[in-house]
């Protein structure tokens, strides 16, 4: 089956190549690999094709609150040409415009404003979410409705999961004492991260597990987390070291504050590399195909992307895995209860 | 929202979408499958737990009807023994009483034989006096004259005496 999927892919490549439109081909060195940054970046619209000059698009809303004129809405295609369908600094609306590099601005620099719009990210969040409701909420349908028989459906290939991150991660991590509380958590972390990589890697998909706004957002929760839940023992580590000499504690006491903040950002950081590095390689091998207009470059590129997919497959339950995992740790770490010292 | 810059807007739409999402799952999803699993572990914990209990018990039902088994081999061992020294014991007395028994009556009819003996012998006395007095008489009666006819007579007294 995966033979025959690949050489199938390999000559649809190949067919592509062979028709593909020489004019397009023919752009400059710019466009050729110019669309990887804005596909793994967030955007106003959600562009899927262009099929001679017919854009499909799905135009997002743009939701802009500011303290002198309130909420504003507006659609992505108010901003744009009508003609060429992009953005840009003359096609302003409502005192705001969106640059060519996807940027909303407001016209007159010295206003301030905050921008809720429904972005591609934001989109694709709502699509994750739904798969992560229907998966869940179905395979909980299961349970209530069997309670005591072997899991079935899609309880089934939840479960084995479920049992894994409650018993390798939040148990071992945490402790048996209180590994119970912080178990939905790590569930919904590892779930919405792992479905959202798994979508992410989906042609046409947004890139929202790789973008910094949302690693951000789950560090944060994390961070907040491990210190609200911190008890006597965690906070007496960061503040006064046990056994540590007075004169010590000056050094030690900024690099365990400092140490605070480093474990999210280590968190933020991991996962938004991982996933838009690989997002970056994939688009980087695709590229290769335009920038060299050989067909052999375009069978290997074509094997290449096949390659780093099953590997993205492979890093993005991984990523979630580990991300999961440090937040446990981090957790056990604050709420572990120390009989000696 | 530059790449490695956290725009505001979309941390505002994860973070909702996370709580939302955290609830939910958390709510209707999470618990009824962690509490459907720990019951689930739970009864197949008990199971093996009773089985366990029922395989032990077994096990001591069968020591204690062994035990029993061994205790009523040893009681009727014992009962046999018992019976068999009682019943031996009984024809040792009989014999003995039956030997003394015999012993006695021997002795008695010794006693008596004997008496009877002195009896007899003390009769014959009598009777052997009494008959040599009568020949001393007849022979007195009389006359010792003739020594043949003296002689004849004494056969023929001798011949009329019937020891009876």
């Amino acid at each position: 089956m995966a033979r025959k999927f690949l050489c199938l892919s390999i000559l649809l490549s190949i067919f592509w190549l062979g028709f593909s439109n020489p004019v397009q081909a023919a752009g400059d060195g710019e466009s050729k690999t110019g669309f990887i940054l804005p596909h793994v970046m967030d955007n106003y619209e959600w562009h899927f094709a262009t099929i001679g000059h017919t854009h499909v698009t799905l135009h997002l809303p743009v939701i802009i609150y500011s303290p002198d004129q309130g909420l504003e809405f507006f659609l992505s295609s108010n901003f744009q040409n009508h003609e060429t369908h992009k953005f840009g600094k003359d096609y302003g609306v409502g005192g705001y415009y969106i640059d060519e590099n996807y940027k909303l601005f407001a016209a007159d620099p010295s206003r301030t404003f905050i921008d809720f719009s429904i972005t591609k990210n934001v989109s694709m969040m709502f699509i994750i979410i739904a798969v992560l409701l229907f998966l869940m909420l179905n395979s909980a349908k299961f349970y209530r409705k069997n309670p005591g028989s072997a899991p079935k459906g899609i309880a089934s290939f939840i479960e084995p999961i479920v049992i894994f991150v409650r018993d390798e991660i939040a148990l071992p991590n945490i402790g048996h004492k209180k590994y119970r509380k912080f178990t939905p958590y790590l569930l919904t972390l590892f779930f919405f991260i792992w479905v959202g990589n798994i979508l992410g890697l989906f042609p046409e998909a947004a890139n929202f597990t790789g973008n910094i706004a949302l690693t951000f957002t789950l560090a944060i929760f994390t961070f907040v987390i491990t210190n609200v839940n911190g008890n006597k023992d965690y906070w007496k580590h960061v503040f006064a070291t046990p056994g540590v000499p007075v004169p010590l504690l000056l050094i030690i006491v900024p690099v365990e504050i400092i140490g605070l903040f480093t474990k999210p950002f280590a968190l933020m950081v991991r996962l938004f590399v991982a996933i838009t590095a690989g997002h970056i390689v994939i688009l980087s091998f695709i590229a290769l195909i335009f920038v060299f207009e050989s067909m052999a470059v375009g069978v290997a590129s074509t094997i290449m992307v096949v390659f780093i997919n099953f590997i993205e497959i492979l890093v993005a339950t991984i990523q979630a895995y580990v991300f999961t995992l440090f937040s446990a740790m981090y957790i056990g770490l604050a709420v572990a209860e120390h009989d000696h010292h | 929202m530059g790449l490695i810059t956290p725009g505001l807007g979309l941390i505002f739409w994860s973070a909702l979408g996370f709580l939302i999402v955290l609830f939910l799952l958390t709510k209707y999803a999470w618990k009824p499958i962690l509490a459907a699993l720990d019951e689930r572990e739970k009864s197949i914990d008990d199971a093996l737990k009773s089985a366990e209990i029922a395989r032990n018990e077994m096990s001591n039902l069968k020591a204690e009807n062994e035990r029993i088994i061994h205790e009523a081999k040893i009681e009727r061992d014992s009962m046999l023994l018992k019976a068999s020294e009682a019943a031996k014991q009984m024809i040792d007395e009989a014999k003995e009483k039956a030997h003394q028994e015999g012993a006695k009556m021997i002795e008695n009819a010794k006693a008596t034989i004997e008496t009877e003996k002195l009896a007899a012998i003390e009769d014959i006395k009598v009777q052997v006096g009494i008959l040599s007095l009568a020949v001393a008489e007849k022979l007195l009666k009389r006359n010792f004259s003739e020594d043949a006819a003296q002689q004849k007579l004494v056969e023929e007294l001798v011949k009329d005496i019937k020891l009876n």
